[in-house]
């Protein structure tokens, strides 16, 4: 039973093993078979997994790989923990990492020429990124598999040093190598929190191990600590609030959110991968995994509604001003995280984690289009110099309009289902923030609207704007690009229609996500519709498809109708669009006062307190006496300092020696 | 006690003392033969310290491997050796990292090579005495010899301020001693006897635990060294040779580290529990003050330098927590914060070495410890670059590497004694990264950044060596600590018994 668990998280890491250390020898087509066959053995077998949990056949399992060790009677260690809402993120997981690893193949065919000809470090640079991607659905697999923190921490450090690694993979660029150490240290500061979160869990409920925690925090709900003074604050609140800026880190939740547009500078593949589909969600599913004990907490939960919302809103905001298709994307993933924390804010956690999974197949798909855009445009990203290239490339428009009408919500799209479940549940609820997170909800259709029907447009409608060079070459990508294309559309599309009723509103996932009675709100949305058919019917009489539309017609009215009005628009208001193009000055915030401030600290420590108050008052004021009277001393032994030396300790030893050895 | 049937303790002092004075009177004329005879003698140590791991009983607090025999009879001072959980994986890194110094130096010293060996091999047989010695004078001897082969490695191949270097070090870290031995001298009326073991467990009057708190804390807070008496060692690193960074930072920093858990703990605990405070304060100070010192650092040596020191205040924050942790949470987590600081100790070991020996060789090529003088090293040193990266996440604390696990076990143990603990200890995540990878990214990422850059040849197969071993030892410490850890608690357990009784 133990051992299919194994294979499904050694089979990835095997094949990076082989194509990081000998990529030379096999080559090419060695590296991507190796990885690729690698990560499919994951995928089939999670898949098989995942169904033997849904027929039964197969109970969840919970067990212990190995003890990493024991240190004062606590044990910590690696061990798996697989229930449904574990076998749903393995196969999401591992089918689009599959998807990724097939798409990579064509993208990165010229690879070579992304490298100055003297770097030795571009010749297996090929081999070097399938090695990666397979190393990230291992840490990615251990981390949604874990049943303790200490996994769960190791492999959320390992899915950001893997990103790092990947954001700087073209590492002659300065902008990638800034945006890999940016998107390091910013989700540094959110593992700051986790940790303490970790600690606090210890601490107050005994144990790392998921179970226990959880029915230790069940058992005392209304434990409180002292934090500032007397005050007395509960435990669950702090735990659950640290831990969830771990989660704000990785799945990039403002404040903090500011590396993700930056890991942008990754090649398209990994921005798919990592920063859309699997890793930016695992805050999502730490969460909903967490549930036994955000639910003890209103105030926690509030935080994360709040947060959430506004992410979702002002986010998608930025994507409007974006001209670089990839920013474009990644600010509407960014935007859709939020939706994702809104629902986990309002106790919707299936919605939450529903919403994740359909988005993982269409913005997976959103992105590997855009990298095929990409490709034909000769690495290009700006909108403005494309247009009309619906033409040249069928394939990749038709796929990505139909990863657009599922992130825009079209009714029976699986992205209608999750996200509309989400604004149903917020409307529902009745914690505090909830009135704030249903307006950002709302709004945030429109916006999403927008700028992805603004994309579109720009992309593939209109006057074809790029120079005369690019148009010659333009063609649609090969196979290796659009079959994956392909393959997520399908999910993009049908999934939804399948299995809402049961993961949304149904108790699919049983007892890995706990909800409270009275904060149920997806109970009362599952009350009022008994089918998918009647949610679809629902969608066509209901605010978010009427605001969605309205997104679709003024994203064609400026950009198709009257491609003259943005300009125009833009200098009307002048001031907003500075405030969105400046991203709300976050980047400036993070730069100068955080940054800056630790940079004017080291500098005054350095330089005042340790060089000038220690160092130059205390010890070379001590030292110039002693100087003084050394240089006397020296003028008579220069030269043999060492030999004096040496024959004291020499001799010192060889008394000592005498003594114990020679004369008993 | 565990009476050992062969002096294996002695062998692992006396044999590379003894070979290493050989080696040095082969004169440097004779360089190839001793370099085969340093490194045998290096391995042999090695293996045989080895011994120690595969004899040792687990499951036990009491000393092993002991010898014991007169020295100064009218003093009642003894030859007593004896290693326990604590002392014995120092003893081993000790060995472990001579080797690496010594495959490090095969052929690259060209002035007085035979001599550099020499003192490289005095100095491991001089450690290894530190952490087996029983008695307080014995302990006190090898402490002070320690000094001449670190002080001639950086006074003779040392670089262009070495005087000014090695006159701080010397001054700093024989102030500090002085007192110490006073503070033993005192120990031994009260005892009755030099043995380190009498010494624990004596009911001291307060005021004089203070005084001894306090003579110890100035000899171990310099080696380790603490704020603020800290400013020799980025010098000292600077001046010294690759190999004698490698020493200072993996073994000669340790032995104050020890100090604290063989001496300041468990001789005057009453005086620990009361200033525990002023630790745990120095400590926070370490990690954050000399966190933020070390990211505006221009110099890889000294940024490599301040980072140690930060490091090392998880040791001491490890230690001195205790008395809270168990007045809050109870023993447990008094034995994660012990072992923290013990698990600290050897993982840097590793970690610092392994960052010495890579600026070492930058420094062997370009002839510049200058940050700004690298960009893009990456595209010419690929295999070292994987290397080095490697090391910057350990000393970033990445789990999965050797400097993950003591972190994370004192940050755990330090929430029990306090928030604000565990929230400054924890600032180090976000500051050992930002000083650590802001450097890996100008030296190693970016474009070529000059022609001497662009003329860079990879790491050879000795380099490569060296920097591998390491790579292993710090992956394995990450992945599976537990063995060290099970050799270690018994007689952590038996520490912290000691010292709640009496606090």
């Amino acid at each position: 039973m133990e051992n299919i668990y194994l294979i499904i998280v050694l089979a990835p890491l095997i094949g990076a093993i082989i194509a990081g250390f000998f990529g030379s020898t096999i080559g090419r087509a060695g590296a991507h078979w190796v990885t690729s066959v690698g990560v499919g053995i994951s995928f089939l077998l999670s898949f098989h997994v995942l169904i033997g949990l849904i027929s039964g056949d197969r109970q969840p399992f919970e067990g212990t790989v190995y003890n990493w060790m024991v240190a004062g009677g606590l044990q910590f260690e690696v061990g798996f923990l697989v229930d449904r809402l574990t076998a749903m993120m393995m196969v999401v997981v591992t089918f689009v990492s599959l998807m990724v690893h097939i798409y990579t193949i064509g993208y990165m065919a010229d690879e070579e020429h992304n490298w100055p000809k003297e770097s030795l470090a571009g010749v297996n640079a090929y081999q070097r990124f399938f090695s990666y991607i397979a190393l990230f659905t291992f840490a990615m697999l251990m981390l949604v598999m874990a049943n303790n923190f200490l996994q769960l921490f190791f492999a959320w450090e390992a899915v950001g040093l893997v990103s790092y690694l990947l954001i700087g993979f073209w590492m002659n660029r300065p902008t990638a190598v800034f945006a890999n150490l940016k998107a390091f240290l910013v989700n540094r500061v959110g593992d700051f929190g986790f940790l303490l979160g970790i600690a606090a869990v210890l601490m107050y409920y005994g144990s790392l191990n998921y179970g226990e925690v959880f029915t230790a925090a069940a058992a005392n709900p209304n434990l409180t600590m002292n934090i500032f003074g007397a005050a007395e604050w509960q435990v669950a609140t702090v735990a659950a609030i640290l831990l969830f800026i771990g989660a704000m880190g990785k799945s990039a939740q403002a404040p903090l959110h500011v590396w993700l547009p930056d890991s942008m500078e990754g090649p398209t593949p990994i921005s798919a991968l990592i920063h859309a589909a699997t890793m930016v969600t695992a805050g999502i599913f730490l969460v909903a995994r967490m549930s036994p004990i955000y639910e003890l907490s209103d105030v926690a939960l509030s935080f994360v509604l709040v947060i959430g919302a506004f992410t979702a809103l002002f986010m998608g905001l930025i994507g409007l001003v974006q001209n670089d298709i990839k920013r474009v994307v990644a600010y509407s993933t960014l935007s859709q995280l939020g939706y994702m924390v809104v629902a986990l804010g309002a106790s919707a956690y299936a919605a939450g984690v529903y919403h994740l999974m359909t988005h993982a197949f269409f913005k997976a798909l959103l992105f590997l289009g855009a990298g095929s855009v990409i490709i034909a445009m000769h690495h290009k990203q700006d909108m403005r110099e494309m247009g009309g290239l619906k033409k040249y490339m069928p394939v990749t428009y038709w796929t990505m309009l139909l990863g657009t009408l599922a992130l825009i919500g079209f009714p029976a799209f699986s992205g209608y289902f999750s996200k509309d479940g989400i604004i149903l549940a917020v409307a529902e609820s009745q914690r505090v923030g909830a009135t704030f997170a249903y307006v950002c909800v709302l709004a945030g259709v429109f916006v999403t609207a927008l700028y992805s029907f603004r994309l579109l447009f720009l992309v593939f409608h209109g006057k074809e704007r790029m120079d005369h060079h690019t148009r010659e070459h333009l063609h649609e990508s090969p196979l290796v690009v659009t079959v994956p294309l392909v393959l997520l559309a399908i999910p993009s599309v049908l999934i939804g229609l399948i299995t809402v009723m049961p993961m949304m509103l149904g108790d699919w996932f049983g007892d890995a996500i706990r909800v409270l009675p009275a904060n149920d709100v997806l109970a009362s949305v599952a009350a009022s519709y008994d089918s998918a058919w009647a949610l679809v019917l629902h969608g066509f009489v209901a605010a978010p498809l009427y605001l969605a539309a309205a997104g679709f017609a003024t994203a064609w009215y400026l950009y198709i109708k009257r491609p003259d009005l943005p300009g125009r628009l833009q200098q009307r208001f002048s001031l907003v669009h500075r405030v969105l193009e400046k991203k709300y000055w976050f980047d400036e915030l993070h730069l100068n006062v955080f940054a800056g401030a630790g940079r004017g600290m080291g500098r005054f420590f350095w330089k005042v307190t340790d060089a000038g108050l220690i160092d130059g008052v205390l010890v070379n004021g001590t030292a110039r006496t002693i100087g003084r009277v050394a240089a006397a001393l020296r003028r008579s032994q220069t030269g043999f300092l060492y030999h004096y030396a040496f024959v004291m300790i020499i001799g010192l030893l060889v008394m000592l020696t005498w003594f114990v050895f020679g004369a008993r | 006690m565990l009476e050992s049937s062969w002096p294996l303790l002695s062998l692992l002092i006396w044999m590379p003392i003894l070979g290493g004075a050989l080696v040095l009177l082969l004169g440097d004329e004779r360089e190839s033969q001793g370099r085969v005879l340093a490194m045998v003698i290096g391995l042999a140590t090695f293996l045989f310290s080895l011994l120690l791991i595969t004899g040792f009983q687990p499951g036990t607090a009491d000393m092993q491997f002991v010898e014991l025999r007169p020295w100064v009879e009218a003093l009642g001072v003894n030859y007593h050796l004896g290693v326990d959980g604590i002392s014995m994986p120092l003893i081993v890194l000790t060995t472990f990292s001579t080797v690496l110094v010594l495959i490090a130096a095969w052929g690259r010293i060209a002035y007085k090579p035979n001599l550099y060996l020499g003192c490289f091999l005095i100095m491991g047989g001089i450690v290894v005495g530190v952490f087996s010695a029983l008695d307080a004078i014995l302990f006190y001897v090898f402490w002070e010899a320690v000094l001449v082969p670190m002080f001639l490695i950086i006074g003779i191949w040392g670089g262009q301020n070495r005087i000014y270097a090695t006159i701080k070090f010397f001054l700093y870290t024989f102030v500090g001693s002085v007192l110490m031995l006073v503070a033993l001298i005192y120990l031994q009326f009260q005892a009755g006897s030099f043995a380190i073991l009498d010494m624990y467990g004596l009911d001291l009057p307060m005021s004089a635990q203070i005084w001894i708190f306090i003579a110890f804390l100035l000899a171990f807070a310099i080696k380790v060294p603490m704020w603020p008496v800290h400013t020799w060692l980025p010098d000292a690193h600077v001046q010294a040779p690759t190999g004698g960074s490698v020493i200072l930072a993996a073994i000669m920093l340790k032995i104050g580290g020890y100090g604290f858990v063989r001496f300041s703990l468990p001789v005057v605990p009453g005086a620990s529990l009361e200033l525990d405070w002023l630790m745990i304060l120095l400590s926070l100070v370490a990690v954050v003050y000399i966190g933020l010192v070390a990211m505006m650092q221009e110099d890889m040596k000294k940024l490599i330098a301040y980072s140690s020191i930060a490091h090392m205040g998880f040791v001491t924050l490890g230690f001195f927590i205790v008395f809270q942790v168990v007045v809050n949470a109870g023993e447990s987590g008094a034995l994660l914060a012990l072992g923290g600081g013990m698990v600290q100790m050897i993982s840097h070991g590793f970690i610092s070495a392994a960052m010495f020996l890579c600026v070492g060789v930058l420094y062997d090529r370009m002839h510049t410890r200058m940050i700004s003088e690298y960009g893009g090293v990456a595209h010419r040193m690929p295999v070292f670059a994987g290397l080095f990266v490697l090391f910057a996440m350990a000393n970033a604390g990445l789990p999965g590497t050797s400097g993950f696990v003591g972190e994370f076990m004192v940050i755990l143990a330090a929430f029990q004694a306090s928030f604000w603990y565990a929230f400054f200890a924890g600032l180090t995540l976000i500051l050992g990264a930002a000083y650590t990878l802001w450097m890996v990214k100008r030296v190693m990422y970016g474009p070529v950044a000059n022609e001497k850059v662009g003329a860079l040849t990879d790491v050879d197969g000795r380099e490569k060596l060296v920097l591998a071993l390491l790579a292993i030892a710090v992956l394995w410490l990450g992945l599976w600590p537990a063995p060290l850890i099970e050799i270690m608690e018994p007689s952590l357990e038996q520490l912290l018994q000691l010292v709640m009784a009496q606090a």
